[in-house]
């Protein structure tokens, strides 16, 4: 087995040091290849096929097996991932390339590899007797990296003709390096470029456009003019980092001009913490999210972030001069204190870029096949795409992937990838929410449902063990309509020493995910439920989050229970809790229950159940507020769909009924003592939810508001907000006080989870609670699975299991959980928009009242109350004359020609929907009242949505 | 860079080998004609030299000597050159001494010392390269070396280190998958009765993967066994035909 052993001598920089390592050669590694006589059976896994014909190449036209090199893996991966490019090599030397140098990469490639109909096989040639290569005097690792592929597809080839003769099998090479090329056909090996083989592939005429174009005479097109300047190579930008002359960040673009970023600089720097990047050659190229290099301009240069709303229209790539002239109206004139540190980009350190979602925007040449591609995401730049099938994609969602961008192109070079569907379908859209959203949304894989239990299933004898029988209990449920996924129940009766005993009873979603396996390991990566308009993508499969795991009525199911002894005070006497098995006696909706409170008639077992929690929710409610828990508020909107169509046919602010909030009262205190309790076992890795306090310049905007109200909001601790808050009342403007609190919510912070071993503030901001965690919806949050675990373990009715007890994993999972809860979350909004343009698509224009929520330079954002719908009236239009426009920023208003806007002012707005850009229908406002003369419009306007197509011509032709 | 990975999906590990694997193992039987017994062992690129006096009277202090069995006294150092970057101390730092103490527990449980009572055996290892695996091929080393003495012994002592990395036991650990910081264990087995003589690990492993690791150990050091047994099978034929039998 051992055959022979070279010694790899290396060399690390600082002090030499002479590393000696073993390299085993061995000759027990297959070739891949199927029915191959000399290797044996020495293959297992995925191969290739013995007579892979499918690709049909004008080429090659004999069977052929293809082996790329690094560069055609890293960047071509698009296309080596399609169905129709099958039997590839992957050689070692290649993989360990990749993965060195591009971690998604090799990713990709690793899951292609165990894709079994792909089949790819890696050949591991450097410890393969025959295709280890030593690196020559003088020669350089890449150059031997090159040799070793090149020896190993000349292996490859002689193999396979020893093999068999008549099968013509071949290995073709493919590289895009052309020195490369001309070796190998020199050493007799058949070799192509990416794409003459893709070309030649007549059959799939489709691949070419997922080709990543990088050949440099592709962009000759562009004028010769440089538009950006050079970005540093790495080891000078380290090397200024370290200095200090540049700052290293991740560069946020903004969504409202595309002009601005800022930069968030890493490190606990605090002076310096955002940068300001403005106009597009101080942005240098880079995109949303990338890690770049910035330096700072010198403080004369700095810029205040421009209130202005900016959106890159350009059909040109020569409206530089265009652009120098909006770059202009950035810089106006501001106070001295409104400036922030400003700086240029002068590096990237690491490209962030993934397919992005959007739409092609035909060129207007028609013949060309070049076009821009939007994004749907405003701060990715347009992309620049080639592709032959522009007339049939047109007004689809599409995907496309950045491949680079030159210093001479106004933007990015990038390939098209996949074809999502027609614009403002349904699907479509909901599709591309997801994608944006990064939301996994696939259907849930053969090996995870392979966990589910088996049907019929009902609780056995093993199951109870460690487990309560809680069944005799009288336990019932209360949520929303129509809602399946019950994750918790209450129970409340009177002890006979005249305590009372309230039980809080959770879906026992841990008892069927079990650590590790491919079920769990699903759940983890999605993190959460998320609840579209009409659509919900699970966290576990249906079976277990509509059936087993939902506490429905009259069913028997298995629960964790969280049981408190609690006198008529609500104050807590004992606390246990247990894995139980209950029997739900009704499953009611907040409705129903607050009628049964409500309603005399009514006594039995769940009414008075219902109104001893109800009391004790009330007390628990109180206390909590006189704590400092803050209510907030946020406008949230539920549709009203048409049963059959599913289109949205009424839009319906939501209620919030005694019973909404006892429920969430019984939540929060199962929550804290689940917390407190998991603390106390596991002081290093329980698994907690923290809500930090915003720093005070958070509340600048609120305090100025107020002010504006001629209200004072303090805002030095929760409990002051949250009193000043209370008292901020105007018997004129009842609906000041909401208004306030919408502000107040966007001045929080994001709430985390965290490993309790990983940090030491617990605090719950807004729950006012000094501990917290999440424990009482483990159907729709993997959170409350690992609290569910760590509980089960500290009450001794689960094991251990290694990763639970380790706090590194733990805070790993806590950073996916965090993320994927965003994305939920942005997803969950970005539906609601979208439905509430199909509706006021439907409905037609309509004027409402709203109120100013902000004010900016050149428009104001104003809320609908009746929708909860936020928008933004613009002043300013391209083909109309400019209105005067006055901003103040220190009181925040805006005066437009005579008339003042202030903040929290009542205007009326006519609401209609925009279709001129398919890409972002958009709910366009526009002001009524006050009326001002050339700005607003009559109130019986003539339907702006027939005139809109002609303003868009019109605009072309210009 | 993406670090260094351990064990492909191909089921390589960093030098070529499979997980079970154990590097290329030379040995030879009585280096030095000036001592009791001696012997060299190379396992991959860690070399060990193993020199055994013994039994003979208590040296030093008698106070030392145990009524009813020999004393094992056992010594170990390591080369200023062994590793990458030069040593300061050759022996006689803390390492140096905690090994020296596995050594002794580990003979001790091999050696019938019963048999020499107020005598002493002397083992003094040297490692001359060390590349992963010390302890293991000290003990190889010095198990060959006791047994070119001519000392009885239950059975040889074999020894083999395992790892852990990605839910895959890996045998006989080289330097570079030490460095990397996994859970190593180093075990030293009794191969015919299956006794463990020693078992040591400072790191830490859930205990539902400890039965796999331990195993992974015990069926490297069984491999080691039988490579051993080959070397003294050798080394007593070519023995007895200088002897001329």
């Amino acid at each position: 087995m051992l055959k022979s052993k070279t010694f790899l001598k290396k060399t690390r920089a600082g002090g030499v040091m002479k590393i000696v390592r073993e390299h085993y050669l061995r000759d027990d590694i297959g070739c891949g290849a199927p029915g191959c006589a000399a290797c044996g059976g020495a293959h297992e896994g995925p191969v290739l096929e013995p007579q892979p014909l499918d690709p049909a190449s004008s080429l090659c036209p004999r069977p052929h097996y293809l082996l790329p090199d690094t560069n055609v893996l890293l960047h071509q991966i698009d296309v080596l991932e399609d169905p129709a490019i099958r039997n590839v090599i992957v050689l070692q030397t290649v993989l360990q390339e990749v993965r060195n140098r591009s971690a998604p990469v090799y990713k990709r490639i690793r899951d292609v590899t165990n894709n079994q109909e792909k089949h790819f096989y890696t050949f591991t040639n450097e410890h393969h007797r025959e295709t280890y290569v030593e690196q020559e005097q003088g020669e350089n690792a890449n150059d031997r990296n090159d040799r070793a592929i090149r020896v190993a597809a000349k292996w490859y080839n002689e193999h396979l003709k020893k093999m068999s003769a008549e099968n013509h099998l071949q290995v073709i090479f493919i590289t895009n390096d052309k020195k490369n090329k001309e070796k190998a056909i020199e050493e007799g090996i058949p070799a192509f470029t990416c794409e003459e083989y893709v070309k030649s592939l007549t059959a799939n005429p489709e691949l070419i456009d997922r080709l990543a174009c990088l050949s440099e005479e592709g962009n000759e097109i562009e004028s010769g003019r440089i538009i950006f300047s050079e970005h540093l190579p790495l080891s000078k930008l380290q090397q200024g980092i370290k200095s200090g002359t540049y700052l290293q960040g991740t560069f946020r673009a903004s969504r409202e001009n595309y002009l601005e970023a800022t930069v968030w600089v890493h490190g606990d720097n605090e002076e310096n913490k955002e940068i300001i990047i403005q106009g597009l050659k101080h942005l240098n190229r880079a995109v949303h999210e990338d890690i770049v290099a910035v330096e700072l301009l010198p403080k004369n240069q700095w810029a205040a972030p421009s209130s202005v709303v900016l959106h890159d229209e350009g059909q040109n790539e020569d409206d530089l001069e265009k652009e120098e002239e909006r770059e202009r109206i950035l810089k106006t004139t501001v106070s001295e204190k409104m400036l922030k540190p400003t700086g240029r980009v002068v590096g990237i350190i690491k490209r962030n870029w993934r397919p992005y979602c959007g739409m092609l925007s035909k060129s207007d040449i028609k013949e060309s096949r070049r076009h821009l591609f939007t994004p749907a995401d405003k701060r990715i730049p347009r992309i620049r795409i080639e592709t032959r099938q522009a007339s049939t994609l047109e007004g689809r969602r599409i995907i496309v992937a950045i491949d680079g961008w030159p210093r001479n192109s106004r933007y990015p070079n990038g390939h098209f990838v996949k074809n999502l569907g027609e614009v403002g379908d349904k699907e479509t859209e909901t599709e591309v929410l997801l994608l944006e959203h990064d939301v996994p949304h696939q259907p849930f894989s053969q090996a995870v449902l392979s966990f589910l239990p088996k049907m019929p299933w009902s609780i056995t004898e093993k199951d109870m063990k460690n487990r309560e029988d809680l069944r005799h209990l009288c336990v019932c449920s209360v949520d929303p309509p129509g809602c399946t996924d019950i994750d918790d129940a209450l129970h409340c009766r009177e002890l006979d020493n005249g305590n009372l005993e309230v039980g809080v009873h959770i879906a026992d979603v841990s008892h069927f995910i079990r650590p590790g396996n491919a079920l769990d390991q699903e759940s983890a990566r999605r993190g959460t439920t998320v609840y579209l308009c009409e659509k919900r993508i699970d966290m576990v499969p249906e079976l277990l989050s509509s059936n087993l795991c939902s506490l429905r009525c009259n069913v028997d199911r298995l629960a964790f229970s969280c049981i408190w002894e609690m006198n008529h005070n609500a104050e807590i006497l004992k606390v246990r809790f247990t894995k139980s098995a209950i029997n739900s006696k009704a499953s009611l909706t907040y409705a129903e229950a607050q009628m049964r409170i409500d309603s005399t008639a009514m006594n039995d077992d769940i009414t008075t159940s219902l109104r001893g929690l109800n009391k004790l929710a009330k007390i628990l409610k109180r206390r909590r507020i006189e704590k400092g828990a803050l209510t907030l508020s946020s406008p949230e909107v539920r549709f009203h769909m048409d049963s059959e169509t599913h289109d949205p046919i009424d839009l319906q602010t939501k209620e919030l009924r005694e019973t909404n909030s006892m429920v969430e009262e019984f939540m929060l205190l199962a929550n804290i003592s689940v917390a407190k309790k998991i603390h106390e076992e596991f002081s290093e890795h329980a698994l907690l939810r923290k809500h930090p306090a915003p720093p005070p310049s958070n509340y600048e905007i609120l305090v100025k508001a107020a002010k504006s109200k001629n209200l004072e909001i303090k805002t030095d601790t929760a409990k002051s907000l949250a009193d000043s808050l209370d008292r901020a009342e105007s018997p004129t403007f009842p609906y000041l006080n909401t208004l306030l609190r919408i502000l107040a919510t966007r001045c929080m912070m994001q709430a985390v989870y965290f490993c309790s071993g990983m940090d030491n503030d617990f605090h719950h901001y807004g729950l006012a609670s000094p501990i917290y965690t999440h424990f009482t919806s483990p159907i729709r949050r993997y959170a409350d699975i690992i609290v569910h675990r760590l509980l089960a373990v500290a009450v001794g009715a689960d094991c251990t299991y290694p990763e639970l007890t380790d706090k590194h994993k733990l805070a790993d999972l806590c950073k996916n959980l965090n993320f994927r809860h965003k994305m939920a979350q942005y997803a969950q909004r970005a539906s609601v928009a979208f439905h509430t343009q199909l509706f006021f698509k439907s409905k037609g224009i309509v004027s409402e009242e709203a109120y100013i929520l902000f004010v900016r330079k050149n428009a104001i954002v104003v809320l609908i109350p009746k929708y909860g719908l936020e928008g933004t009236v613009f002043f300013e239009e391209k083909d109309k004359p400019k209105p005067r426009l006055i901003y103040d920023d220190e009181i925040p208003s805006l005066k437009i020609e005579d008339t003042v806007f202030h903040i929290f002012d009542k205007v009326k707005v006519k609401i209609m929907l925009d279709s001129s850009n398919l890409q972002h229908q958009k709910i366009r406002m526009s002001l009524v009242e006050p009326q001002i003369p050339g700005i607003s419009i009559p109130v019986d306007a003539p339907n702006m949505d027939i005139k809109e197509p002609e303003r868009k011509k019109k605009k072309r032709e210009k | 860079m993406a670090g260094l990975e351990l064990l492909s999906d191909q089921g390589y590990r960093v030098d070529g080998r499979r997980a079970g694997e154990l590097r290329k193992i030379q040995a030879r039987m009585g280096v030095f004609a000036q001592a009791d017994g001696s012997a060299y062992i190379e396992q991959g690129n860690t070399k060990a030299l193993a020199v055994v006096y013994g039994p003979h009277e208590i040296r030093g202090s008698r106070a030392r000597a145990l009524p009813d069995r020999a004393l094992v006294n056992c010594q170990y150092s390591s080369a200023t050159f062994s590793t990458g970057e030069r040593k300061r101390r050759p022996h006689g730092d803390r390492k140096s001494c905690e090994m020296g103490l596995q050594l002794r527990q580990t003979f001790e449980a091999a050696i019938l010392t019963q048999l020499h009572p107020r005598s002493q055996i002397d083992i003094y290892v040297q490692v001359l390269q060390a590349d992963g695996g010390t302890y293991a091929a000290c003990v190889n080393a010095a198990t060959l070396a006791v047994l070119d003495a001519g000392i009885p012994m239950r059975d040889f002592v074999c020894a083999c280190s395992a790892g852990f990395v990605d839910s895959t036991a890996l045998a006989d650990l080289s330097h570079v998958e030490e460095a990397a910081g996994g859970p190593q264990l180093a075990l030293a087995l009794l191969p015919a009765s299956g006794q463990i003589a020693l078992l040591e690990m400072d790191a830490r492993l859930h205990e539902d993967h400890l039965e796999q690791v331990l195993e992974a150990a015990a069926r490297a050091a069984r491999d080691v066994h039988a490579l051993l047994d080959r070397v003294v099978r050798q080394h007593v034929r070519e023995a007895s035909i200088l002897l001329g039998d």
